[in-house]
């Protein structure tokens, strides 16, 4: 077994062309326990940690652009404000030692349908961007999980980034787990809303082969919002409402039974997090006030 | 591969190391430094906690390689030639250890914890130890010893 630590972005393409068997590794907090146990024998290893500027974050205009490389310790600082889901998600990862080392890229490579990240990729409508030495593409998150930690990427590809709209709403994010910290979780939600394009984004975490997206309960609360006139003028939700999206959340998972728990208990907790976390969520927006009508890709305090 | 790096302040190589060793054990078995314990080798229990360039990490998940050239700080570094650290001799007075199996882990993480949060308040306390486990859970008498020795290190030198 070999291990290669490319200097430079084209090096660690170069790398990855040459040997398809090769694992990518950043902070190791996946890979190592693989390792560790001898449940992969990799042919090589490539360390992403010398190529310079790969854990930047980066604001463009509208659109937030996350290294693969950043850290959750240091996601949860820089993100608070554009992307605040991912920010509240990353500080439920492990621990600091954990998330001082594990990265945004290693939770996507690895393709968990548990992982803390994707919930907030998908509330929000991430793209993945990867890229090989034929070049870049984006893959929206939608469409890079394929299975069981599985994903869409090509065997000669490095993940090099995500693309996030900045956050023009309130978001939030939920975990259930049997402590605080140090879990995998149970399940999760992340729910987003996109004032700027009226729109709502949802995230289900460890409910499901893959991350899903509650389409039904995104398009019910965006008709709410919209025809009742609420995204300008704020005022509580009903509590049909939030059964009715709480209801559509839980029946958007398609979670099995397992030894964090079972698929009953999975479907009943959703229920439980969509209800809190649409109440925080709304909770913000309320109390950032009413409203002008405001043209397409003005923004909202969050 | 060959491998240098600096544990503790003094440069070290080692001759050999396996692409898929990890840097705890490098640290363990090719250097001897067995405060740096092995457990779960699988960042869940935090005994393998080290200082890597300056951050905290488990030392079961950084693969040797990633740590050439970088400067790893071990429990055994804490500690000066007469005097124990403020956080070791916090734990002894506390009696923050019953087996001492995770003793050096969370000297290591207090030791941190207290570098950028000099006085913490409980809930800080409780998420900075949130990776390392007791498995005799004396966990109270460890967040004693936290208070104790942030009280001595805010009232003597500070880290």
């Amino acid at each position: 077994m070999h291990f290669l630590q490319p200097t430079s972005w084209d090096e660690a393409l170069e790398a990855r062309a040459e040997l398809p068997g090769g694992l990518p590794v950043a902070g190791g907090t996946d890979v190592m326990v693989d390792l560790n146990f001898r449940r992969c024998h990799p042919a090589a290893l490539i360390d992403l940690g010398r190529v310079p500027g790969l854990g930047e974050v980066s604001a463009d205009g509208g659109w937030l652009r996350i290294g693969a490389a950043a850290t959750y310790e240091h996601l949860m600082t820089a993100l608070r404000h554009d992307f605040p889901a991912l920010a509240l998600a990353a500080r439920t990862v492990g621990s600091p030692q954990i998330r001082h080392r594990g990265t945004i890229g290693g939770n996507l490579g690895t393709a968990s349908p548990a992982g803390d990240a994707h919930p907030p990729l998908l509330a929000a409508g991430a793209d993945v961007e990867v890229a090989s030495q034929s070049g870049i593409r984006r893959i929206a998150i939608a469409d890079f999980f394929t299975g069981p930690k599985r994903n869409a990427m090509a065997p000669d590809e490095l993940i090099s980034a995500v693309h996030v709209p900045r956050a023009s709403g309130p978001q939030q994010f939920a975990k259930v787990g049997t402590r605080n910290a140090m879990v995998i979780a149970v399940c999760s939600l992340a729910l987003a809303l996109h004032p700027d394009r009226r729109r709502v984004g949802t995230g289900i975490g460890s409910a499901g082969p893959v991350p899903l997206a509650a389409a039904e309960a995104e398009r019910f609360l965006e008709g709410v919002l919209g025809e009742d006139g609420l995204w300008e003028r704020p005022r509580p939700l009903g509590e049909a409402v939030r059964g009715r999206f709480a209801d559509l959340v839980a029946s958007a998972a398609r979670p099995v039974d397992d030894v964090r728990g079972s698929a009953a208990y999975r479907v009943h907790a959703l229920r439980v997090l969509a209800g809190r976390v649409l109440d925080w969520t709304w909770a913000d927006y309320l109390a950032a006030g009413p409203r002008h009508e405001a043209p397409a890709g003005r923004g909202v305090a969050g | 591969m060959k491998l240098r790096l600096t544990v503790n302040g003094e440069p070290r190589e080692i001759g050999e190391v396996g692409a898929d060793e990890s840097l705890l054990t490098v640290l363990r078995d090719s250097l001897g430094l067995t405060g740096t314990k092995n457990a779960c080798e699988q960042g869940e229990c935090g005994s393998c906690s080290v200082y890597l360039d300056g951050g905290l990490v488990c030392s079961c998940l950084v693969p040797a390689g990633q740590a050439e050239g970088a400067d790893v700080g071990t429990v055994e570094g804490l500690a000066g030639y007469r005097d124990l650290d403020p956080v070791q001799e916090a734990f002894a007075q506390a009696g923050a250890i019953q087996c001492g199996f995770c003793t050096p882990g969370l000297v290591m993480a207090v030791h941190d914890l207290l570098r950028r949060v000099p006085d913490p308040s409980d809930g800080q306390i409780r998420e900075a130890l949130a990776g390392n486990l007791c498995r005799c859970t004396g966990y109270q008498k460890i967040i004693s010893a936290v208070r104790l020795a942030a009280g001595r290190v805010n009232g003597h030198h500070g880290y």
